[in-house]
């Protein structure tokens, strides 16, 4: 099959939902049970990491098409000319938030990988020590409001996004379908936020705390 | 304030190479008029404002009764047409621009061939001719015509082209009307015989992908042409086309 424009942006737009969505509905997942405990949220990330063939699964499941829909998309985003000014529809502002989201979700991710998984890979951090970690880096107020911002980012990111995959294959075509579709999203688009606010809440709270802070305040700058 | 003039803010441009820049213009006021009767009479009488001697502001009409989409401009920041721009139902002073995703000619004249090459791209038309006569064509059943029919409407007037945010000079997007065409062509029972052939075309780049769901087109046509579900249904039909052509090739 010649590569051209269709096929990129189709498989921009499918990884985005599988895998990429998946993993962060995971990840949400993974991170709301911290509001049950300590423990229930460190039993989950021991199964996860104790998967078999851990790292391929992240490599191709995870890293890989986040990296292609990440950098296709922000070559998509930096050729939109916004125009909500002249053109203030809601379906309009949708279009530039998602622009917007997109790009603050990619850079959060990059920093977000860089502070928790890529520590783990160097060592600096063992896999029972992440909540810990979590709970130091919150403790930080700006990288709070980073963390806040960011999974709200992500979260409508990817349900305006689960939106626009509808219409982009066909499957919400009428104006009725597409408004309904909306209501829907923009519920999901609630309740996963609230959802990934109530894991850093409970991230922040005192029994996360551990005792790496020292380590990583040095590691961290 | 007073009724017995009407203000204008036009954007002018001398030549597609020269800076465009702004000359206002005031007029004496007549009930009735729309964009096109009161540019008509800066021609006659081409002051500005001010008073001072000027050239008369160039346009473009045909129809004059919003069927051929020749007066397409931007009027107090909207797309649309000017000969049916009632003069008394816009706020004061009224801005003329012209649609500048499109090349400009000179002052509020811009060339719509992009719309055309575009119609050419996706094969906008039912190809019948033989070399013998092939008979009637097989009947449309009516209610797919009468939507068939809401898209035939078009008038290739470049409004959502203007109104969508990715069709500017870093994309090569082909525009919601063309992808619209397509379905249109493809509706029809013996247009369908080339089906495959149009949806293709939405298929390579600045194709059907440059679409990024803003909307904005189908809030902006004149016709009311349902864009966005034509983008929609023709999303699915590329869909099914790739499946096809992988599984068949
Ligand atoms: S679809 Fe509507 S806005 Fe677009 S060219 Fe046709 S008539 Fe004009
Ligand atoms: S002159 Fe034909 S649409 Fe206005």
């Amino acid at each position: 099959m010649t590569g051209n424009s269709y096929y990129y942006r189709k498989l921009h737009s499918l990884l985005g939902v599988i895998p990429v969505g998946m993993f962060l509905l995971e990840h949400m997942y993974t991170n709301f049970l911290a509001t049950i405990s300590p423990e229930r949220y460190q039993q989950q990330v021991a199964w996860l990491t104790g998967l078999p063939l851990v790292l391929l699964l992240e490599i191709f499941l995870i890293w890989l098409p986040l990296l292609y829909h990440g950098v296709y998309g922000l070559y998509v985003a930096f050729q939109a000319r916004n125009n909500p000014t002249s053109y203030s529809f809601f379906r309009n502002q949708m279009f530039i938030w998602q622009r917007i989201t997109g790009v603050i979700t990619f850079l959060f991710v990059v920093w977000h990988f860089a502070e928790t998984r890529l520590q783990v890979a160097l060592g600096n951090v063992e896999k029972d020590q992440l909540g810990a970690l979590i709970h130091d880096i919150l403790s930080n107020p700006i990288a709070l409001a980073v963390y806040v911002i960011a999974v709200i980012a992500a979260s409508f990111h990817f349900c305006n996004g689960m939106w626009a995959f509808l219409v982009s294959w066909g499957i919400t075509v009428g104006p009725k379908a597409q408004r309904i579709s909306t209501y829907v999203w923009m519920g999901a688009f609630v309740i996963m936020s609230s959802m990934f606010v109530a894991a850093l809440i409970a991230f922040s709270g005192d029994e996360f705390q551990g005792n790496i802070g020292l380590l990583l305040n040095s590691l961290l700058g | 304030m007073s009724q017995q003039t009407i203000k204008f803010v036009v954007q002018r441009q001398d030549s597609p190479e020269t800076k465009p820049y702004t000359e206002e213009f005031e007029i004496p006021y007549r009930p009735n008029m729309n964009v096109i009767s009161a540019l008509m009479e800066v021609q006659r009488n081409p002051l500005n404002a001010k008073g001072g001697k000027t050239t008369p502001v160039c346009w473009e009409s045909n129809c004059l009764e919003e069927v051929c989409g020749a007066c397409s401009m931007v009027i107090n920041g909207k797309p649309r047409q000017a000969c049916t721009a009632l003069v008394d139902k816009l706020e004061q002073p009224i801005r003329l621009e012209p649609m500048n995703t499109f090349p400009v000619v000179r002052d509020l004249v811009i060339d719509r061939q992009r719309m055309f090459d575009g119609l050419k791209k996706v094969k906008a038309w039912i190809p019948i001719d033989g070399t013998y006569d092939l008979g009637p064509g097989p009947r449309m059943a009516e209610a797919k015509r009468q939507w068939a029919y809401e898209l035939s409407k078009c008038m290739t007037c470049g409004v959502c082209v203007e109104a969508c945010p990715n069709v500017n000079e870093k994309t090569d997007f082909i525009g919601p009307y063309a992808i619209s065409q397509v379905r249109l062509f493809n509706a029809h029972p013996t247009g369908e015989l080339n089906k495959d052939e149009r949806t293709a075309t939405l298929m390579e780049d600045g194709g059907i992908e440059g679409c990024g769901n803003s909307q904005n087109c189908v809030k902006v046509c004149p016709k009311g042409i349902p864009l966005t579900t034509s983008i929609a249904a023709m999303n699915m039909e590329t869909t099914k086309l790739m499946f096809k052509k992988w599984f068949t090739s």
